[in-house]
């Protein structure tokens, strides 16, 4: 419940916050990581997360686009992220009403299992391609990621936090 | 009677309805891309639109560097300074033996009329990151077809390959290591001239001789080097270092596992060799010979009639 009172406190989204959380991630993503697959895709968890709060402003297309970028600038076949993060788009936007009501890391549970989802596309699209299975440390990255989903959440809300001075929270 | 949500609530498309759409389209671009590499050119506007974003991505690790090489201490600079200094004098010595040794050869190679070996221009590049991409084993280099390199070039660093540039983009390249599970490298070992090929070995950062018969004279420590028979590599380079073999009456071939010479998975520096002259192309087999001439029979044939 607590998620959901918070959110009556919030301003309205920017399209500005929005996109450049997007570059962030991707950023991050792009980072020289020593195990690629233990690294969390931040693209993914930064995509739940706006599918989640911002359903009608971030979608498939948002993820369809995005997953483009992500294929071609880690040279792999094109519309493998797309087809994952578009699964994952629309598993998020399934998801967003029931998310909501849960505390973070009943979120974070959720959010495991959407990521987890979005690898096992990627990985359905690889073998399909003629790929060797790479071992089920692959599925540790998404891990990670729904372990960072509680930061994901306080950081990405922040800029929609009203001042406390205008808005004191009630008492618990 | 049908309940219709009222305007206000309406999100355009069904997700289900938009899943589909963006799922088809996903599943028709892998299509293209794998099948047929007819997706090149969107490609290459997509990566285009990743290099801002990639090289944001080099930033920390550069800032990182640069404070880490500033506090690094005088005497080890003074250090590494002397011992490189040794290395450059040697390699001087190195590379006046290999001129006169190239003159020799070119000279030797006229007298018996054989083709020129032409001179490879190489063009040095930085690894960027290597590639999120646990199935395959690549980098990406920050040097692309803006830069004058092209697929299909050798990828060296200063102790051997490392790989082979697989694809290039305006500004950046991929590179398929050694190590990568498709990745065939044309190899010979040096003691005694035997011609293999080197598959990667996926995970382990091996490589693997296959198709070698169980009694092919591989041994422990053997040196591969590239036999440039492909034309892709030019020959000699160092490639690996046999650490294992295996033979197995009850197999065909021999397991023969090679450990990789140059630092395939950690250099940050590497050259590109531009590929060398178009050999000529493989001579065609019976089958294909036999049915052309038979064709041109025919045509004849009905030519003269």
């Amino acid at each position: 419940m607590a998620a959901d009172r918070s959110r009556h406190l919030l301003l309205p989204v920017r399209t500005g916050t929005i996109v450049a959380s997007f570059v962030v991630a991707l950023v991050l993503n792009f980072l020289p990581w020593p195990d690629v697959k233990l690294a969390p895709d931040f693209v993914a968890l930064t995509l739940a997360f706006w599918c989640v709060h911002q359903p009608r402003r971030v979608g498939l297309g948002t993820g369809w686009l995005l997953g483009l970028l992500v294929d071609a600038g880690n040279g792999v076949l094109l519309g493998q992220h797309a087809l994952a993060y578009s699964a994952l788009a629309f598993g998020a936007l399934a998801l967003s009403r029931r998310i909501l009501w849960f505390d973070t890391w009943g979120q974070a549970l959720h959010v495991l299992l959407l990521l987890e989802g979005a690898k096992a596309v990627a990985l359905g699209v690889r073998l399909a391609a003629g790929d060797a299975f790479p071992g089920w440390t692959l599925f540790a990255g998404p891990a990670v990621g729904a372990l960072l989903w509680p930061a994901v959440v306080w950081l990405l809300l922040l800029p929609q936090r009203r001042p406390p001075a205008l808005d004191e929270p009630r008492a618990r | 009677m049908e309940h219709t949500p009222p305007p206000f609530f309406v999100r355009g498309p069904a997700p289900l309805v938009r899943l589909a759409f963006f799922g088809s389209l996903s599943l028709a671009l892998l299509v293209l891309d794998a099948r047929f590499g007819y997706a090149e050119g969107i490609r290459s506007v997509l990566t285009l639109a990743a290099y801002p974003i990639q090289q944001a991505a080099r930033l920390p690790v550069a800032l990182v560097e640069g404070v880490s090489e500033y506090f690094s201490s005088q005497t080890r600079l003074r250090s590494e300074n002397e011992m490189l200094r040794a290395k450059l004098l040697d390699a001087s010595l190195d590379a006046e033996r290999y001129e006169a040794a190239a003159a020799e050869t070119t000279n030797l190679r006229r007298l018996i009329g054989a083709a020129e070996r032409i001179e490879r221009k190489s063009i040095p590049a930085e690894v960027l990151y290597a590639g999120r991409d646990p199935y395959a084993r690549k980098v990406i280099i920050n040097r692309g077809t803006q830069h004058g390199v092209q697929a299909g070039s050798a990828v060296v660093d200063d102790s051997g390959v490392i790989g082979q540039l697989t694809r290039a983009h305006a500004f950046v390249s991929e590179v398929t290591l050694l190590t990568d599970k498709g990745q065939p490298t044309p190899v010979q070992v040096l003691r005694n001239g035997l011609r293999a090929i080197a598959f990667g070995g996926g995970s382990s950062g091996q490589l693997e001789l296959r198709y070698m018969s169980g009694n092919a004279d591989v041994e422990n420590g053997d040196e591969l080097v590239t036999s440039g028979i492909d034309g892709t590599y030019p020959p000699g380079l160092p490639v690996a270092t046999v650490i294992r073999v295996e033979r197995d009456s009850s197999y065909t071939f021999a397991r023969v596992v090679a450990q990789p010479i140059a630092g395939v998975e950690r250099g940050r520096y590497a050259l590109v060799l531009s590929p060398g002259a178009r050999l000529p192309d493989y001579p065609e087999d019976e089958s294909t010979r036999k049915a052309a001439r038979s064709k041109r029979a025919r045509k004849a044939t009905t030519d003269g009639r």
